[in-house]
């Protein structure tokens, strides 16, 4: 039974139904059950503050979804809502249709890739060994191991055999955002959740790496949540862009119509998007 | 130098204590890791019980290591005298550098790391092991390094209880206020400390250079090879520890040293039973509990000292009555007092050979009449204890001119000898007697209660093993006054070894 809830099997059947050459024009079949879904959640922090109330929101298998929104706007506690490492008091956070409650904790992370703020690649361990933590956690034989790490860091542009033997304080910041990809994608999870993956970044790495990212999105098809401060970042990887406003969602709609909103909320974040576009001219 | 000559004569010796201090050292730090680590992690997930366990932790560093082991000595399964003792005291120092290095190498993990492994899928368990244990190492080994080098030297006061070790020497040479035996231990035991921190050091630093891979793997072998080494060895230790060996006891100073090797010597050349010794131990009460414990089987006591500080009951009587209550007393507690060796260590009053010779003076009534015009120098112990001044005085109406002067008791015997003093309070076996020619005096109204020196052992021992009876009883009465002066000046002045005094004295005879 496990088997056939888990959602790397029923996404990718549906991940393959999809267009996603080109994402800003995509219909979206309403009817089909979300691969991520808010159900009326309310959350507070265990500090007291209430970081979401009644808060509704349904991504689709295979659809890349940003969350922008102000520091503190709650972006990264939803990610967190969705992998466990935070329950709801109120409402329901469906992963492949199942509340997280009911998913065994340990599974559910790890059929879901998660590239955090920080990286958080682990110093003791080579790249090679840091990609390969979940697959060995799940009892990979080795030499699986070994091919799919090669394989993963052919994939985000990392040379194999100059890279697998290296220790994350020798690599750049972009190298070491290039491997924590790669290690999120190790075991082939479903679902993506990004938190301000190229956040740290110069302009030009990031630029390099959001081009990349696009190129990988569509060749795997994942079903990717990924938060970002950054208005120019969302629309241009995103199909449909959330913007979060203490707790609340303001719009949720394909870039186009978001770029065309006259939301004086939604302008604000575009208008420092601008603003920073003129000043790098 | 005479280190050096110390140590070739004594080598076997040497390597033994050393052996047995590296023991002491690794069983215990082993045992500190297996339980501080532990602790360490468990602490560290809770912040409510970090804070009163590091402050226990920190309690017991306080407590002084001697008095540790007396707390300890009466505990059972715990205690007793002999290495057990020594390593739960040494454990219980060990523990908190190690508890707290570990908790600290785990709450400085950068919480990223830490949340980067928990949304990985690791379950409690897997983080700990592959990413917070890996992360808090060196932290820990720094711990360990502090923990080991703590070890080696508190393991020195171990000997005070007899777990031997390199202590044996340093308490040997203060008893024997002989500079160059306490080197003979010191020594080894400063360049032990120091090589087990450079070591352990080195892992640590091994641990965090950044070309982790092969020079991490072998740091972390070579630290795996010596722990499998220490258990190896201890292990073998344990197993091997001879079960039928006869223990001998003795106490720290010198007479003692030599009594117990004349026993034991006695012991292995007439009934070729192995002995073991555990000589130097800190004290009338520890071989009393050891004794008790059945962790010596026998040593030498004094009845005067029986009577009072293990019996607890006035000084009364005279020789053969204070001999009787103290046999009594042993036999009600499965002990038996053998035969008197010969000679007693009571108090005698000393005179310079040469006054004693000019007026012919043999008794202390011979000498109280010349007391007017002398002057008295005794130990502080000997104005206080019922048994001292204020009661020789009374009894043979002794008048000085002048107030007796109060000085340390060992440096007496050199004051008498330099005139500045007439008449003092020694030893009645002291070496310096002779070595000073100074003259004891008969205590003609029998003042002194006896302290007459006698083996006593277990009944249990000589039971099993009655032919230990007859060799300790065919020693009684052979050890003179002046013949345990001799030996003790052999001792003291001579540097010469306890064991080997002993030997002489035994083909002497």
């Amino acid at each position: 039974m496990r088997a056939a809830c888990h959602p790397s099997f029923t996404v990718t059947q549906r991940g393959r139904n999809s267009d996603p050459s080109n994402p800003r024009t995509r219909e979206y079949n309403t009817g089909r059950v979300p691969a991520i879904q808010f159900d009326a959640v309310t959350y507070v922090q265990p500090s007291g503050a209430r970081i979401f109330d009644n808060f509704t929101l349904g991504v689709e298998a295979g659809e890349v979804v940003a969350l922008v929104g102000r520091s503190g706007a709650g972006k990264t506690t939803l990610l967190r809502l969705v992998n466990r490492l935070a329950l709801p008091q109120a409402g329901r956070v469906l992963v492949d249709g199942r509340d997280t409650r009911e998913w065994d904790p340990i599974r559910l992370r790890r059929s879901i890739g998660y590239v955090i703020q920080d990286v958080g690649l682990f110093p003791h361990m080579t790249v090679a060994a840091n990609i390969g933590v979940v697959p060995r956690l799940e009892g990979w034989d080795p030499a699986r191991i070994r091919a799919r790490t090669a394989e993963l860091l052919e994939l985000v542009g990392l040379p194999s055999e100059t890279h697998a033997g290296r220790w994350p304080d020798e690599l750049s910041g972009g190298q070491r955002q290039r491997v924590g990809v790669a290690r999120a994608l190790a075991a082939d999870p479903a679902v993506l959740l990004m938190d301000e993956p190229f956040g740290a970044l110069d302009p030009i790495t990031r630029t390099e790496l959001q081009r990349e990212f696009r190129h990988i999105q569509s060749r795997l098809k994942k079903t990717v949540i990924i938060v970002t401060h950054d208005m120019l970042e969302a629309l241009s990887l995103a199909h449909r862009v959330a913007v979060l406003d203490q707790g609340t969602l303001t719009a949720f709609d394909a870039p186009d119509r978001i770029a065309a909103s006259s939301d004086p909320r939604i302008r604000q974040l575009l208008d420092a998007v601008t603003l920073q576009a003129q000043r790098s001219d | 130098m005479r280190v050096i000559q110390f140590w070739s004569s004594h080598r076997a010796e040497l390597l033994g204590l050393l052996g047995q201090h590296v023991l002491l050292v690794a069983i215990s730090t082993l045992a500190a890791i297996a339980a501080g680590v532990p602790l360490g992690i468990f602490a560290a997930r809770r912040p409510r019980l970090s804070a009163p366990l590091v402050g226990f932790a920190n309690l017991v560093q306080t407590v002084p290591s001697l008095a540790m082991f007396g707390f300890l000595l009466p505990v059972p399964l715990l205690g007793g005298v002999g290495p057990r003792t020594a390593i739960v005291v040494l454990i219980l120092y060990g523990l908190l550098p190690i508890v707290r290095t570990t908790i600290a190498g785990l709450h400085g993990i950068d919480p990223s790391i830490r949340e980067a492994g928990t949304a990985m899928g690791m379950t409690r368990g897997e983080l700990l092991r592959q990413v917070e244990l890996p992360l808090a190492l060196p932290a820990i080994v720094a711990g360990i390094r502090v923990a080991a080098v703590v070890g080696v030297g508190s393991a020195t006061i171990a000997a005070a209880i007899g777990a031997g070790g390199l202590g044996e020497y340093i308490y040997r040479g203060l008893s024997m206020v002989d500079g160059t035996v306490i080197l003979a231990g010191a020594i080894p035991a400063a360049v032990l400390a120091l090589a087990i921190d450079g070591g352990l050091l080195w892992v640590e630093r091994s641990l965090v250079s950044r070309r982790r891979g092969s020079r991490r793997r072998i740091a972390a072998s070579a630290a795996a090879a010596t722990a499998a080494i220490a258990i190896v060895l201890s292990v073998t230790t344990l197993v091997s520890g001879r079960r039928d060996a006869i223990v001998v006891g003795s106490k720290n100073f010198t007479e003692q040293l030599i009594l117990g090797e004349i026993v034991a010597q006695t012991i292995e050349r007439e009934t070729g039973l192995p002995v073991d010794r555990r000589l130097n131990l800190g004290g009338t009460l520890i071989c009393e509990r050891a004794l008790a414990a059945g962790d010596i089987d026998v040593y030498v006591e004094y009845t005067g000292t029986a009577l009072t500080a293990v019996f607890h009951q006035p000084l009364a009587g005279d020789t053969a009555a204070v001999l009787q209550t103290v046999r009594d007393a042993y036999a009600r507690t499965g002990r038996t007092l053998l035969e008197p060796l010969g000679f007693n260590n009571t108090f005698t009053i000393l005179v310079r050979g040469n006054d004693a010779r000019r007026l012919h003076l043999k008794t202390i009534d011979d000498a109280a009449a010349h007391a007017p015009g002398w002057r008295a120098g005794f130990g502080y112990e000997f104005l206080e204890r019922p048994d001292g001044f204020p009661g020789l005085s009374k009894k043979y109406g002794l008048r000085f001119g002048a107030p007796p002067r109060v000085m340390d008791l060992t440096l007496t015997y050199r004051a008498l000898a330099a005139s500045q003093v007439d008449l003092i309070a020694g030893d009645a076996t002291a070496g310096l007697i002779d070595a000073l020619d100074l003259f004891p005096l008969e205590d003609n109204r029998r003042y002194f209660p006896p302290y007459d020196a006698v083996p006593v052992a277990r009944a249990a021992t000589l039971l099993r093993y009655p032919d230990v009876r007859r060799a300790l009883t065919a020693l009684a009465g052979r050890i003179t006054a002046a013949d345990m002066r001799a030996m003790n000046n052999a001792a003291d002045a001579g540097k010469e070894d306890p064991a080997a005094i002993a030997r002489k004295f035994l083909e002497s005879k």
